[in-house]
């Protein structure tokens, strides 16, 4: 369906041919006997270089002999759909596929090492599905070879429905591996009341009034686009010497003590506990706080820009029941079923035709479900209009294994000091 | 036959704990000690080749934290026993018949989970919490004073919860001594003080040198504590381990840093009971 350009079938002939490593390994420290020994104790990688793109038959290839079996396993994050799972148990009965649902993915770094080892050893993982972040992970499992190629013929709803922007996304040009389950934007949050005024752009991020107020993210790549940004630099077209003065720039508002700590998902509450007036933060999780404690907290895409991050689902290349799983994927493809996930999640839709549906919604419904549901239609952070999606930017792209220690070596210090 | 027995038998009775010692202790050390000079990336694997680089690397990056972790440890461990002493006094000779009820009770708070106490911890302590927030309004203490992500918050978190690791052991020591030596030295005209300087104190020492090796080492390495309670100025050796690990999956290095920590510790303690006297620490608490 799209095009997918460079082939390299040394790629899945690395995946299913045995692996020289641990010879060489032996050959190389195998002076000694402990020597040999330590060596063979070594943490076995992929081989071969990082691959970007797949073979043109790679597609052909993986989905060949491959069938419906009726049952597959999904792994996505925790409150990333409606613990009921009505869309679910509407798929089980249209298509007989029972899915086993599991909340285990809680960051990319852990995922990624939980996996790899199996993934590396063409073992199964238990998953035919897993919705991972565009992030530094993505980029390894996909030069890994761990994601398998997707078949856009078996993704009708997919081509008719998905907003067309998807399909140029740095890190998965054309969506070869990877289509989106939903996107968050990385913007600014805060307390007006203790602000005292409103928070606009980036450079408030950086203002003496705020000394010990400000939070950060612990995540490098999500606090290196702040430092990009903060001057002037677009993080998808970033190199190491852009890194540099981004990562001088984060330093000198920590030297400055500007920053209360660099957080992880427990910035949201570091917020409402007033340990920080205004922070880094995920879109949807503010408006889910500002629902949920009742709290009035503003969402902002800072001036300079904002960046826009995609969790996507991905079919494992050792997945059991990956035709189970793709027709899964397609399934949210339906305007319908994207339409009440959103409604729950309140994150970016990737399927815009759902803002007609959730008014739809909203005007079969009464009272408060009918305002949360206006409001979910009429939210920029849902339903991003071009003039928000022109502020938005994709992450810090990397080539090579080494440029991701390069740029982890560059801002990892200053949150870890 | 009988002879050949004999010559085997302490051998087949380490057996079992050798075999237990070499599967869960040396082959995982050895594996660490590997991948602790190993070379590549996650995509591509690691190879071993003798890398003594990252420990270079760990040292230089990272001597900060560890120097920060050691003295953390160190300060918690002094704390400990100025605490523990008395309490575990108080309860060895006027805990009278209710003994094991104060020790149940100085133990109770831990059957509740060591990360979920840290985070209750955090709730009391944080900026508008329950201690804070009244001190705020009643203007004893500055609006922009905070507790939280200060090193007195990551100390107070880990004396906190090395508590009774402190106690029991020197508990068990003062519980040992038998009341009539500190008879005998009261009826050799010894004072209170001196009686316990010279006799109890000297006694409850075996008691103070476990407490000291049950604590300090995994103080110094908690990474709990400091992600819970501190912020980025106080990050300890075991945060960046584990971010090595897990979040960079960069294993050498991680590795590196264990090792490198590890022998830090282990010669502190050498030193420690080599200073101490550890034959004469050792007979006393055997006895």
């Amino acid at each position: 369906m799209f095009p997918t350009d460079k082939p390299d079938p040394s790629l899945l002939r690395g995946m299913t041919q045995r692996r020289l490593g641990r010879r060489d390994a032996f050959r190389l420290g195998g002076v000694s006997a402990l020597g040999a020994f330590l060596a063979a104790c070594g943490v076995e990688g992929k081989g071969g270089k990082p691959q970007a793109s797949v073979a043109p038959d790679a597609v052909e290839k993986f989905w060949a002999g491959k069938a419906k079996n009726g049952k597959l396993d999904f792994a996505n994050w925790p409150l990333y759909m409606d613990p009921k799972k009505p869309e679910l148990k509407k798929f089980t009965a249209q298509t007989g596929i029972q899915v086993n649902y599991q909340e285990v993915i809680q960051e990319m770094g852990p995922w990624f090492a939980k996996v790899q080892p199996q993934l590396s050893a063409a073992q199964p993982i238990g998953y035919d599905l897993m919705v991972i972040t565009n992030s530094i992970q993505f980029g390894q499992f996909r030069s890994g070879g761990f994601l398998a190629p997707l078949d856009h013929s078996k993704l009708p709803n997919y081509a008719a429905n998905a907003a067309k922007s998807y399909a140029n996304e740095s890190f998965d040009p054309g969506n070869v591996f990877s289509i989106p389950w939903a996107s968050g934007i990385t913007g600014i949050a805060y307390d007006a009341k203790k602000t005292g005024r409103e928070i606009t752009s980036l450079a408030d991020l950086w203002d003496p009034a705020f000394k010990g107020k400000v939070g950060m993210f612990s995540d490098t790549q999500e606090l290196a686009n702040f430092g990009l940004l903060a001057l002037g630099l677009k993080p998808g077209e970033s190199d190491e010497a852009a890194w540099k003065k981004a990562a001088a720039k984060l330093r000198e508002q920590k030297d400055a003590g500007m920053v209360r700590n660099y957080y992880d998902q427990s910035y949201v509450d570091a917020l409402g506990k007033g340990e920080v007036w205004l922070t880094q933060a995920w879109s949807g999780d503010i408006f889910q706080k500002n629902v949920s404690d009742g709290t009035d907290f503003k969402f902002i895409i800072p001036s300079e820009g904002g960046t826009i991050w995609t969790d996507n689902m991905t079919i494992p290349i050792t997945a059991a029941n990956p035709v189970d799983a793709i027709t899964l994927m397609d399934f949210f493809y339906e305007v319908e079923n994207a339409a009440t996930l959103a409604e729950y999640i309140n994150y970016v839709c990737p399927v815009p035709a759902a803002q007609a549906q959730i008014k739809e919604h909203a005007a079969a419904a009464t009272g408060e479900d009918k305002a949360s549901l206006n409001g979910i239609a009429a939210s920029p952070l849902v339903f991003p209009g071009e003039a928000d999606y022109a502020k938005l930017h994709y992450y810090v792209d990397f080539n090579t294994a080494e440029q991701q220690q390069a740029f982890q070596n560059i801002f990892q210090p200053i949150t870890l000091s | 036959m009988n002879r050949v027995k004999r010559t085997l038998a302490p051998y087949l009775l380490v057996l079992p704990g050798g075999l237990w010692l070499l599967l869960f202790f040396v082959v995982p050390m050895v594996t660490m000690l590997s991948l602790s000079l190993q070379q590549g990336d996650i995509i591509n694997g690691y190879r071993f080749t003798g890398h003594w680089q990252n420990y270079v690397d760990a040292i230089t990056d990272y001597r900060v934290q560890m120097i920060r972790s050691l003295v953390y440890g160190l300060v918690t461990t002094v704390a400990l026993i100025v605490m523990s002493f008395p309490i575990a006094y108080w309860i060895a000779f006027h805990g009278g018949k209710r003994k094991s009820t104060y020790l149940f009770l100085l133990l109770l708070p831990f059957f509740v989970s060591f990360v979920l106490r840290t985070i209750s911890w955090r709730q009391i302590l944080t900026d508008d919490g329950m201690l804070l927030h009244p001190l705020k309004e009643a203007g004893l203490v500055s609006s922009g004073f905070h507790i939280l992500g200060t090193s007195y918050a990551v100390i107070f978190g880990l004396i906190y919860n090395f508590l009774p690791f402190m106690v029991l052991p020197i508990y068990v020591a003062l519980e040992r001594i038998d009341p009539r030596v500190v008879e005998a030295a009261r009826d050799l005209y010894a004072a209170p003080m001196t009686a316990f300087r010279r006799v109890v104190f000297p006694l409850a020492l075996p008691g103070v040198f476990a407490g000291v090796l049950m604590t300090f080492v995994p103080a110094s390495s908690d990474y709990v504590n400091s992600a819970v309670l501190g912020s980025s100025e106080t990050t300890m050796i075991g945060q960046v381990v584990q971010a090595q690990a897990l979040a960079n999956s960069n294993y050498p290095m991680a590795s590196a840093l264990s090792f490198f920590l590890m022998a830090v510790l282990l010669s502190g303690i050498l030193l420690y009971a080599r200073a101490l006297g550890t034959e004469d620490v050792m007979n006393a608490a055997a006895r």
